[in-house]
């Protein structure tokens, strides 16, 4: 598991490998830092996700979209261990993670901000933080203090508790909670929900910062220009399954729509000799 | 001046009801199980206490030195086992479990240590002393021991909730569990200590008991997890400091409705028990006071 400890340090140590959402040519080969091959997740009777594989490689940011109920909070919270799979697993840095707890997968660099972000309610924003360390995994660079100094008011009213504070402030903090406990890949579930269009864009500007600390970030957005704006891999997930996968600069809107609401026999139909019809599978 | 009396009697009678009561508010409020083998938990616990004291005559009031620790590991290993194994089955299934834990240990008293009533440190000056205040109240020692040793308890397990790494992972696992568990927190061994915790205070107050009142095998339902769940529910579920307003609230009412009709003590105590759970259901401290 130690592999790619070096890759936490600052981001002059990411090597050739942290391109970033600006492009370049994908590192598709090696071990990718967090895989998941053929997941298949119920909910009782109904099957949530089918067949969904990825693999994320390190200091990438992985986005994954689609409509409401296509299945992209499941994909996490299964990665993340809340949810157990049927078929597949899930795998970190080669190693199958697919057995352990949440907390176990947590103390080994799978931290996930939860959708609507749970925050502790009855702690202060400082007592959220320290929780969030407790299990740090050792030898990364991210503190409370670190957390302060990316997040400048957090620090004025850490004493607070967490109700008290607004929405964007409270999605802050879910993010510094998990940061401290330096994650190699940090989940993040659907960031902007329920949060004003400046104060996305406003914790979105974060993720530079963040993934200069060597981070892997692999997020859900139902938002998806936002996605498309800081991803550097993109899978449209639809009724739990891929119906598209490629970098944001290859997609066209036109594939991405068709992908997102379920048009894809008139989509592909209609732009036969485009020649990016590889990034539809089957 | 009976009615000063019956004031004074019943607040300081209330530090005896918080502690029989805070263990069973502070498992509520984190892990939502209401242990109905609470009571029995706590009459074990001064049987502990009375064998203990038998076998190595350590001095009476010292035997909580031994006889808390013992009860904290054995809150531990229950959250671990059966009522963690309940927990997964559905926060309903604790009812039943600790419903028939209680029935196990009622009975199993009964088997071992016959209906027989026993007390601890009976000839102890502390037992027996009283002081008076004017000509007509007499206050006993050991209600106002108690009610230190109360206030205590519940300063220590305040300063442990807000203060330390685990009190601190108990406020959020009673947040949100499954949001701790993303922080690497495993909530199971969080919930172990805090039924530990728990257990701490219930043999605080089985030796309470039995240095009160006697002991015998069926106090721990009778009196004991009654009073309990009357002084959780006045104070404020899940409410610590709760539990101490609502054991005073208990036990003015009792005092009062002695003062009435010596028969109306207990009555007059549930009576004012219906009319909070009526009136005022999320009890008299709304706040949770687990900061």
């Amino acid at each position: 598991m130690t592999g790619l400890a070096g890759g936490a340090g600052p981001a002059g140590g990411k090597g050739p490998i942290g391109d970033g959402p600006a492009g370049g040519v994908r590192p598709d080969s090696g071990v990718p830092l967090l895989e998941v091959r053929d997941l298949v997740v119920h909910h009782g009777q109904l099957q949530a996700l089918d067949a969904i594989s990825l693999r994320v490689f390190p200091g990438e940011v992985y986005a994954i979209i689609g409509a409401n109920g296509a299945g992209k909070s499941t994909l996490l919270r299964t990665i993340a261990g809340l949810h157990q799979p049927t078929e597949g697993s899930v795998l970190l840095d080669g190693n199958d993670v697919t057995q352990l707890r949440p907390e176990r997968r947590a103390r080994h660099g799978i931290v996930m901000v939860p959708e609507g972000r749970r925050l502790f309610g009855s702690l202060s924003v400082e007592e959220n933080l320290q929780v969030g360390a407790t299990y740090a995994r050792p030898g990364g660079t991210w503190t409370i203090d670190a957390v302060y100094d990316v997040f400048d008011w957090m620090r004025a009213r850490r004493h607070q508790r967490t109700g008290q504070l607004s929405g964007g402030e409270q999605q802050a903090v879910a993010v510094g909670r998990a940061l401290v406990a330096n994650p190699r890949v940090l989940l993040l579930d659907e960031l902007s929900l329920g949060l004003a269009p400046v104060v996305v864009q406003r914790i979105y500007g974060m993720l530079p910062q963040i993934l200069a600390t060597g981070l892997t970030v692999l997020l859900v957005e139902q938002d998806v220009s936002q996605a498309l704006r800081v991803a550097s891999q993109i899978q449209c997930l639809l009724e739990g399954r891929t119906t598209l996968e490629g970098r944001p600069a290859d997609v066209t809107a036109e594939q991405v729509e068709a992908a997102y609401f379920g048009l894809a026999s008139t989509a592909s139909a209609g732009r036969p000799g485009e020649g990016s019809d590889s990034l539809w599978p089957g | 001046m009976a009615w000063v009396n019956a004031i004074i009697q019943g607040v300081l009678t209330g530090g005896l009801y918080a502690l029989f009561a805070c263990g069973l508010s502070l498992m509520f409020g984190v892990m939502k199980v209401v242990n109905l083998a609470h009571g029995d938990l706590a009459v074990v616990a001064g049987y502990i206490a009375i064998g203990i004291i038998a076998a190595t005559h350590v001095p009476v009031l010292w035997s909580f030195l031994i006889v808390v620790p013992v009860m904290a590991v054995l809150g531990y290993v229950l959250q671990r086992t059966l009522i963690q194994s309940a927990l997964d089955r559905g926060v309903l299934t604790t009812l039943v479990v600790t419903l028939g834990l209680s029935l196990v240990i009622e009975n199993g008293l009964l088997q071992f240590f016959t209906a027989n009533t026993r007390g601890i440190g009976t000839g102890l000056a502390l037992v027996q002393d009283s002081f008076s205040i004017g000509s007509q109240i007499q206050v006993a020692w050991l209600l106002v021991v108690f009610f230190a040793v109360a206030v205590a308890a519940l300063l220590g397990l305040q300063y442990f909730l807000s203060r330390s790494r685990y009190g601190r992972l108990i406020r959020a696992v009673a947040d949100d569990k499954e949001a701790a568990q993303l922080a690497g927190a495993d909530y199971r061994h969080v919930f172990g200590i805090a039924a530990a915790l728990a257990l701490a205070t219930v043999a605080l107050g089985g030796i309470a008991y039995g240095m009160y009142s006697d002991l015998d095998p069926t106090a721990g339902t009778d009196t004991i997890l009654l009073f309990a769940f009357a002084a959780v529910v006045i104070g404020g579920l899940g409410s610590l400091w709760g539990t101490l307003l609502g054991g005073i609230v208990l036990g003015v009412a009792q005092q009062i409705g002695a003062q009435i009709n010596i028969s109306d003590e207990l009555l007059a105590g549930f009576i004012v028990f219906l009319v909070v759970l009526v009136l005022r259901p999320q009890g008299l401290t709304s706040r949770r006071a687990q900061s």
